[in-house]
């Protein structure tokens, strides 16, 4: 047997190097780490990206304003609409277009539907990290609900092109509302009933306790954000603290936790999810009529400038910073995506954990390749 | 031994087998069914009516797939890995009684002969991870080898606590003392020492550490595929098998049950039905587990192996030694079991993180935050 060796900085046993990824089950996508590993324990990783680099900022600058919104679908293609919302928020900044309240009133919701189906998601996904399998089938379950009603909201499952510069594609369906409310109702008793599963099931809790920890002062540095930063004992919401569309009219709870370990950072996902549907109660108890877009040409030319946005992604802070030369296609446009700025601060996390632990902690960041490969 | 006799003897063998293969083609579709419950989805209902025929069609499948040799590998110790990991646990079952009548070879050293020969499948485990010239899949063999050894420990001296009970190895002896009481009763502390370091022994959630699909992507099984694969698998499921018959056999009484107005064959298959009935259990439990629960880590494994079961298994064997030789009425030892049984699950619980619950992540209102942010923006 051929193996790799390496002759560690920390002591004199020779490690073994161990590829994690591109083609690891629990890398999440085409990730690659490389650790070296003395036993069980973790001495080195070093993370490698760039598997699923497509050009997509480049591939920005030589399409049409209204064309690349169908280009952030692709970033984050688990939270979708929150990457398009993103995109629409930086233009409509930039061409100073007041989008209709009943637009606004939309985007919210689905936005926060969309943090939902994200955060089952990761519950699922991070259930298979710890190796069960069945918090997976409980968190697709929820997710499924909420793509059923995008998919009679927008056409589509996942890659909506729903939200347009100006306001949103089309008017929902009648029966919007009431299906909302049952949504609601059914997420409410899945969120729960996903809690009871896992949360406090001693061995999630003997797994996930104490590792991973990194400190909300080390977190800032690092440039994480998100559940990751709040999970650190820091009080950073994009949408509380520097709201953007209509989310200072929401009364809604920011989820912070004390240990900045894995337990915290799941577990600080979960109750978001809670507080999302609270936003969306709100939201639809008091969504207006009118119009569903504001009226904006057909080829949009922005005035010269440039603007930078951030919105709450279901991964962290999104930004994105855009530069106008006045022509119909933007001259820049740079995505500050949560996931690769949480992604650095793996290796940080990483320090004198076991292997077992690598897969836990990057499941905890809950990195999507596409945002982070961009 | 004449030529009658071994044919005889083949005959049985190859009985044996296919009883063996039958139950592992059953038992897939009842974990697939099974776990479907559990997950709120159907399970396999395509193949044949509501998918019975799922397992066959599963391995034709495996049969007729390529048999991929890494090129690096070590060629014979890769072939012959998943034999060493089958054969042992099929030796077993020359001596495991089904019912009073139904058994191959029915030894005076029968727990002893098991013991002996289960702990060889983790020479298999070690040379399919050697043999596969992968890390993930050398870690994952090392990984086995420790946990398999560590828990031989307690899952013997459960089994040895047994023995000083009945005072036989003889399975069908052992079955006999417990017309009365099921040992279950007289052991509740074996029966959970049996039955955890039983999971740890199939390498089953929550021990399924060696072959962890998220962290070592099936350990000493990743280069496999096809049928030496498969092999692996009718090994897991067969073991799977064999501990719910043992758990049977040792702690619930066997083929003994509530009066029947039998005799003769009808006897005979009722009682085999009796058992059979009473291992489904012990299986649907391990399914159980196995739908709720998730991994252990290596090191809590171990310590969990050492510090806990380990101790807690020579309580118990120390425990019955002395009511025996001491002549005590046999009430003693549940009730002194279960009191240390009580014990082992307070000093589980201290160990572990449950103490400090969920109070770490606390919601802020955003209306106070706001209130914060404009205080600031004031001042």
């Amino acid at each position: 047997m051929q193996v790799h060796q390496q002759v560690s900085e920390y002591s004199d046993a020779i490690d073994l190097m161990v590829n994690m990824g591109p083609q690891h089950p629990s890398t999440h996508g085409v990730f690659r780490l490389v650790i070296w590993v003395d036993g069980e324990r973790i001495v080195k990783v070093e993370p490698h990206i760039g598997y699923l680099h497509r050009g997509s900022e480049k591939i920005c600058e030589s399409e049409q304003y209204s064309q690349i919104v169908t280009l952030f679908d692709r970033l984050d293609y688990v939270g979708n609409l929150n990457n398009e919302l993103a995109f629409c928020l930086a233009v409509e900044k930039l061409t100073e277009t007041v989008v209709p309240e009943r637009a606004e009133y939309i985007r919210v919701i689905l936005c926060e539907l969309n943090r939902i189906a994200s955060h089952m998601l990761f519950y699922g996904v991070y259930g298979l990290d710890v190796g069960a399998t069945t918090p997976m089938l409980y968190g697709f379950r929820e997710r499924e609900r909420v793509q059923e009603l995008f998919e009679s909201v927008t056409g589509a499952r996942m890659m909506h092109n729903y939200i347009r510069i100006g306001g949103v594609k089309e008017d929902v369906p009648d029966d919007f509302d009431k299906n909302v409310l049952i949504l609601l109702d059914h997420l409410k008793r899945g969120v729960d009933e996903c809690d009871r599963l896992l949360s406090q099931n001693e061995m999630f809790l003997a797994r996930t306790k104490g590792v991973g920890i990194i400190t909300g002062e080390d977190a800032l540095d690092y440039g994480v954000t998100g559940p990751a930063l709040r999970a650190s004992g820091v009080i950073e919401d994009v949408r509380v603290t520097d709201p953007y569309s209509i989310y200072s009219r929401f009364d809604f709870g920011i989820p912070v936790g004390s240990n900045g370990d894995c337990w915290d950072r799941y577990y600080v996902r979960v109750e978001e999810m809670r507080e999302s549907i609270k936003i969306v109660e709100q939201a639809i108890s008091d969504i207006p009529d009118g119009d569903i877009s504001a009226k904006v040409r057909r080829i949009i030319r922005p005035p010269v400038g440039e603007v930078f946005v951030r919105t709450e992604s279901p991964r962290g802070d999104l930004g994105v910073f855009l530069v106008s030369d006045g022509s119909d296609k933007p001259y820049r446009v740079k995505v500050r995506p949560p996931s690769f700025a949480n992604l650095q601060a793996l290796e940080y996390m990483l320090e004198d954990t076991y292997i077992a632990d690598a897969v836990l902690v990057l499941g905890s960041i809950d990195i999507i390749m596409g945002e982070v490969d961009r | 031994m004449n030529m009658p006799e071994i044919v005889g003897l083949f005959f049985k063998a190859s009985l044996l087998l296919f009883f063996i293969l039958m139950v592992v083609l059953i038992l897939t579709l009842a974990e697939r069914k099974a776990l479907a419950r559990i997950q709120q989805r159907k399970g396999p209902n395509r193949v044949g009516f509501k998918g019975i025929l799922q397992p066959f069609a599963d391995a034709l499948k495996l049969l007729t797939k390529e048999d991929i040799l890494p090129a690096s590998a070590n060629k014979q110790i890769f072939w012959v890995a998943p034999l060493a990991v089958f054969l042992p646990g099929f030796l077993i079952w020359v001596t495991i009684p089904l019912a009073k009548e139904v058994v191959l070879a029915n030894l005076d050293m029968g727990l002893f002969y098991i013991t002996a020969i289960s702990v060889l499948s983790v020479m298999g485990l070690l040379m399919a991870g050697w043999g596969s010239a992968n890390k993930w899949a050398m870690i994952g063999g090392l990984r086995a080898a420790g946990q398999l050894i560590s828990y031989e420990i307690p899952f013997i001296m459960a089994i040895l606590a047994i023995g000083i009970l009945a005072q036989s190895f003889n399975l069908k002896e052992i079955v006999d003392d417990q017309a009365q009481w099921p040992f279950a009763i007289k052991q509740p502390l074996g029966l959970f020492i049996f039955l955890t370091a039983g999971l740890a022994e199939l390498g089953r959630t929550p021990f399924d550490i060696h072959h962890a699909e998220s962290e070592v992507v099936g350990g000493p099984f990743v280069e496999y595929s096809g049928a030496h694969w498969s092999v692996f698998y009718l090994a897991e499921y067969m073991n799977t098998f064999t501990i719910a018959v043992l758990t049977v056999l040792l702690f619930l009484g066997g083929w003994q049950s509530p009066v029947l107005p039998f005799s003769g064959t009808v006897q005979t298959v009722a009682s085999l039905s009796w058992f059979l009935i009473k291992t489904a259990l012990v299986i649907w439990v391990i399914f159980w587990i196995r739908g709720t629960y998730p991994r252990l880590r290596i090191d809590q494994l171990m310590s969990f192996g050492w510090k806990i079961l380990v101790p807690a298994s020579f309580i118990n064997i120390f425990l019955t030694a002395s009511v025996l030789y001491y002549a005590l009425p046999h009430w003693v030892i549940t009730v002194v079991s279960l009191g240390f049984l009580g014990a082992t699950f307070y000093f589980i619980k201290k160990g572990s993180l449950a103490g400090n619950k969920q109070d770490t992540v606390t919601i802020i209102n955003s209306s106070d935050i706001r209130a914060q942010l404009s205080n600031k923006a004031e001042v």
